[in-house]
């Protein structure tokens, strides 16, 4: 019998829900903090993976979801992969976002949440990513229209960007979107 | 030539990356190798998808491999490894768990494909033999070091992908058509990619700790194999230099332009003059080492 078919019986309700969200289960972690050694972004963060990890157990709910730390994480999956326990600590920081963006708690770190949304609109209309619509989206929501410019220019100028959406697949991409979302909102009702 | 792989250039080699996408098809062009881009391919959501949802995750990257299918092919390229780390995982979370499978398969409107694999160049390259007869150009001046980033080793459970803490699969297929690769400790530190939009600061402490690192083992150029690196480094290496007030002046190639190179490829056909940090220098210093040498 592997571990991870020994039950703990009384566990928090956000644990759960990172369960439900991700199939990760935090309770066989043991902090070793391997995870917090290896992430290179952890002297950036609030509270370090081991941390986030243990706060979840704890079920400090508060704590968790407006916590920085998830935001900042670069999803570079060192902690997943060196994780002697198996927990994939990369898909709990997904998870415990998503849980955060459910609940209407308002990003720790709005930028980052803008960049999602600007660059998953951009996804859903163009069917590719549209860099130069997608940073024109990102600007509108973030208010920083001078971050980057000269690198925008640049990179204008050496033909990295292109001016005219493919739209290739704009189709495909906005009905997927609208199945994944339906049955998201049916698996939340139920 | 027989087509034997279908291409997934993924949204930044059609863009940002597309110095990738030319010396790509130029090495397998030179190579024979056939490759056919995927009809009406997608983005594969990459890291926003990730965060925001894992079914939409999930079944972007499954479209691409459907459209392969419906070409009749099984074997995915992928260059880009942002775009081969979701296609692997969409697969391996496919297979791990039915449940997730049919809701991918719902969202997408149709059946999933059985057999499908998904490749990166490197490991097509390597498949090959003869690399060493093909050779058509000395490169003695470069020391180059290695640069795997995140996505192409990690998780290794679903990416399967060489020894995912010291890979050697990319330091092979250079010393393989006479490159000099060097040692060191940082093949797969991450270089802050997801954040480059947002956290300005955490990308340029990443890469100025990746460009100190290949100074000191005495590089004079790096190779990567995935456009989010080749941005952070690339482009941002002179706001790092600003930061820091350093220099390094490091030239950071694709793996397959160097390939090109020594294979003989023209080198204003394989998108160099796209970089921000010049290239020139270090490749003329090559060439005269080579007449020296002949
Ligand atoms: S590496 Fe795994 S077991 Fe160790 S602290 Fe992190 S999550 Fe817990
Ligand atoms: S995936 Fe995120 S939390 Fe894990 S090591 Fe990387 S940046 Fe840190």
């Amino acid at each position: 019998m592997t571990e991870s078919t020994l039950t703990i019986t009384s566990q928090s309700q956000l644990a759960d829900a990172v369960f439900r969200e991700s199939g990760q289960n935090v309770n066989l972690c043991y902090q070793c903090r391997k995870c917090a050694a290896g992430c290179p972004v952890s002297y950036a963060m609030d509270y370090r993976p081991a941390q986030l990890i243990h706060a979840i157990r704890l079920g400090a709910d508060d704590l968790v979801l407006n916590s920085k730390t998830p935001w900042l994480c670069a999803s570079c999956e060192t902690c997943t992969t060196r994780c002697p326990q198996e927990v994939d600590v990369a898909k709990v920081m997904d998870a415990v976002k998503i849980i955060a963006v459910r609940e209407g708690v308002k990003p720790p770190i709005p930028e980052v949440a803008s960049f999602y949304r600007a660059a998953l609109a951009n996804i859903k209309k163009c069917g590719r990513m549209y860099e130069l619509g997608m940073i024109v989206g990102l600007k509108l929501r973030t208010f920083d229209f001078f971050k980057d410019a000269g690198l925008g220019m640049k990179m204008f100028r050496k033909g990295k960007l292109k001016m005219i959406p493919s739209l290739t697949g704009a189709r495909t991409t906005w009905k997927i979107f609208r199945r994944v979302k339906r049955f998201e909102r049916k698996n939340q009702t139920t | 030539m027989n087509t034997r792989y279908a291409y997934y250039p993924g949204c930044s080699l059609h863009s940002t990356g597309s110095e990738y996408d030319v010396s790509f098809k130029a090495v397998c062009d030179k190579l024979g190798i056939g490759i056919q881009e995927i009809k009406g391919w997608i983005c594969c959501g990459t890291s926003p998808a990730h965060c925001t949802s894992r079914l939409l995750s999930l079944a972007l990257p499954y479209e691409n491999l459907c459209l392969a299918e419906k070409m009749g092919m099984t074997d995915v390229v992928a260059p880009c490894a942002a775009c081969f780390a979701r296609l692997r995982t969409a697969i391996h979370e496919a297979n791990e768990d039915p449940e997730i499978a049919g809701q991918i398969s719902e969202a997408l409107g149709k059946p999933l494909p059985k057999s499908v694999n998904v490749l990166s160049p490197l490991e097509i390259f390597s498949n090959g033999s003869g690399l060493e007869a093909a050779v058509a150009r000395q490169l003695p001046e470069l020391k180059v070091v290695c640069y795997y980033g995140c996505l192409l080793t990690r998780p290794s459970k679903v990416m399967q992908f060489d020894e995912c803490e010291y890979p050697m699969a990319m330091d092979e297929l250079l010393r393989s058509v006479g490159i000099t690769t060097l040692e060191w400790s940082y093949k797969t530190d991450c270089c802050g990619g997801a954040l480059a939009m947002t956290r300005t600061d955490v990308v340029l402490k990443l890469t100025r700790d990746i460009f100190e690192e290949a100074k000191t083992v005495g590089a004079n150029a790096i190779a990567v194999g995935c456009p989010l690196c080749h941005v952070n480094l690339d482009t941002r290496q002179e706001e790092v230099e600003q930061e820091y007030d350093v220099q390094y002046g490091l030239p950071i190639f694709y793996f397959t332009q160097l390939m090109g190179l020594a294979l003989g490829v023209p080198t204003d056909k394989l998108g160099l003059h796209k970089h921000f940090v010049s290239t020139d220098e270090l490749l003329r210093s090559s060439s005269k080492g080579q007449l020296a040498a002949g």
